[in-house]
């Protein structure tokens, strides 16, 4: 590998076709495989939230990110927080936004660990003490491989693929399922009152701004994480970022259909069933799909299924440690210290793709595996308040300073996490009181809030140390309009 | 999308604030009724802003915002 950018960007000239699978098996991962359909087993409608925020990622899509590939392409940036680097050139702030995504990642790829887990527990692998773990390990090493080896331009490949078998088995499975449950409305009438949110109360706004904050805190968050950021900056045009905005809403629909495995999940009474009762026993919800795909589905389609499943976590994962190894190299390494060459940089930034691997590795053996939601919400509420940083200043060019900024994203980040602590880290919802209602309101939303507020009332405090200081330009954030 | 040099027309990127509302309050569409093909109203109007959201997208590519 030349250069960082080759290994990490695919020479950030990935064409439209290639881009859809890789944008699209870069942002849907094990989390809507199973941590979804998971979430609408136990909690039911809530669970849907999902969709709204997968709907609410494509404005902000065609919004912002043309504007963030230019001014990256302009400047050779290839990472989020380089960009921010740039723009504010505050190293520190930089520095911030970086261990905040490496941070945030490393729950994410554990994630998707945790999903194949849950996989290999299904196909009935039922070892104890650390032979349970053996094939979490074989995951583990086939995926820090295959990003070290290969970077970007195999994920992007091998997203085809995941796309491809993905597609044909929720098609299949969401036909046939239904059918031996008498159709789609005995399923919906089948589930009782979970098959829609809970009604506020006079003094209690309850699942309702659940729903809603939770879909909109989740759509800020996704591009924030450095694998969005990496699958977004590797296409070839700002036009096919685009185009991707309108045609990867295609996604969505297999989104809701998986949602749905979880009520079909419920309504065959898998739960009941003593096949698997072990397996919910280990797994708790997340063995939902695994267990109503294996009840209703040949033994033949099931495997057809797990593997796309599986490729499923194995690509976004690729792509998370891919993205932080950038921010290692670029954004904690270089400012500090400087590489002898370029591909110096690029060989160890190999290397901290494996670091990145370990450490979701390590998340997974280290933490008990309760909510699988709940990991990827908790680093979702920190990375969320990287938003100023990286969003608001495309627009407040003038206005914004890099120490205001700061200062903003350690209060979002204090007020986040005290939030969760006083949780007792058992939800990512925070009920807020306003006046004498109360709000339950997803805790990186209500923590963005004084982060922005903070970040737009010092700015103007440190305009002299800003002074000069950005080296982006006007017209770096200019897309071509009408042109296209 | 910050610059309108004369002669361009002014951009209606803001339209799509329509959807965000639209999928965020759940007081617009969290109801049983009306069903569609057995499909209660709170999952069919939210699939069906996935539609008008891409056809939105769609309409502001082609007309070059």
């Amino acid at each position: 590998m030349k250069n960082l950018s080759e290994w990490s960007l695919g020479g950030r000239n990935v064409g439209a076709v290639v881009s859809w699978f890789l944008v699209g098996g870069d942002l849907y991962t094990g989390y809507t495989f199973i941590a979804i359909p998971a979430l609408m087993y136990s909690s039911g409608a809530l669970g849907f939230y999902a969709l709204p925020y997968c709907i609410l990622i494509y404005p902000l899509l065609f919004v912002v990110f043309p504007k963030l590939w230019q001014v990256a392409k302009n400047h050779g940036y290839v990472t989020g927080p380089e960009y921010v680097r740039g723009r504010f050139g505050n190293r520190w702030l930089a520095l911030a936004i970086g261990l905040t995504g490496i941070i945030a990642t490393m729950p994410y790829i554990a994630l998707q660990l945790v999903s194949t887990q849950v996989l290999f527990g299904a196909l009935g692998w039922t070892g104890s003490g650390t032979l349970a773990y053996l094939p979490l390990v074989i995951s583990f090493l086939a995926l820090a491989a295959f990003s070290y080896q290969s970077g970007l331009r195999a994920s992007a490949l091998i997203a085809v693929v995941k796309g491809v078998l993905v597609y044909s088995a929720v098609i299949g499975a969401v036909i046939a399922i239904p059918l031996k449950l008498g159709g789609y409305g005995a399923i919906f009438s089948k589930i009782g009152a979970k098959v829609i949110l809970a009604a506020p109360t006079a003094h209690n706004l309850g699942q309702f701004s659940a729903y809603g904050t939770l879909a909109m805190g989740s759509a800020i968050a996704l591009y924030l994480y450095p694998h969005a950021i990496t699958g977004l900056l590797s296409s070839a045009s700002n036009k096919i970022i685009k185009r991707n905005a309108v045609t990867l809403h295609a996604f969505n629909l297999l989104l809701a259909f998986l949602a749905f495995l979880g009520l079909m999940a419920v309504v065959g009474g898998v739960g009941s069933d003593p096949a698997f009762a072990s397996g919910f026993k280990t797994f708790g919800s997340s063995f939902a799909v695994p267990a109503v795909l294996m009840k209703f589905l040949p033994d033949w389609f099931t495997g057809f299924a797990f593997a796309g499943i599986a490729v499923g976590c194995l690509v976004p994962a690729a792509i998370m440690a891919i993205g932080s190894a950038n921010i290692i190299a670029r954004d904690v390494v270089t400012p500090f210290a400087s590489w002898k060459s370029e591909a110096q940089e690029a060989r160890w930034a190999r290397a901290f793709s494996v670091l990145m691997v370990l450490g979701g590795l390590a998340f997974v053996i280290g933490i008990p595996m309760k909510e699988v939601v709940n990991f990827q919400l908790l680093g979702g509420i920190w990375i969320c308040q990287t938003a100023p940083a990286v969003f608001l200043s495309l627009y407040m060019r003038k206005y914004l300073t890099g120490w205001g900024v700061l200062l903003g994203w350690l209060v979002g980040m204090t007020v986040g996490t005290w939030m969760v602590v006083d949780n007792a880290f058992a939800s990512s919802v925070f009920t807020l009181p306003f006046f004498g209602t109360m709000i339950p309101s997803y805790i990186a939303l209500a923590a963005l809030i004084p982060n922005v507020i903070v970040a737009l009332v010092t700015s103007p405090l440190f305009r002299g140390a800003q002074a000069g200081k950005d080296e982006t330009l006007a017209t770096d954030y200019v897309t071509p309009q009408a042109a296209a | 999308m910050d610059k309108h040099p004369a002669g361009t027309r002014a951009t209606l990127t803001w339209l799509l604030i329509i959807p965000v509302v639209a999928v965020v309050v759940p007081y617009f569409y969290n109801f049983y009724a009306p069903t569609l093909g057995g499909f209660p109203f709170f999952y069919w109007y939210q699939i069906a802003w996935v539609f008008l959201t891409a056809g939105l997208t769609w309409f502001l590519l082609r007309r070059g915002d």
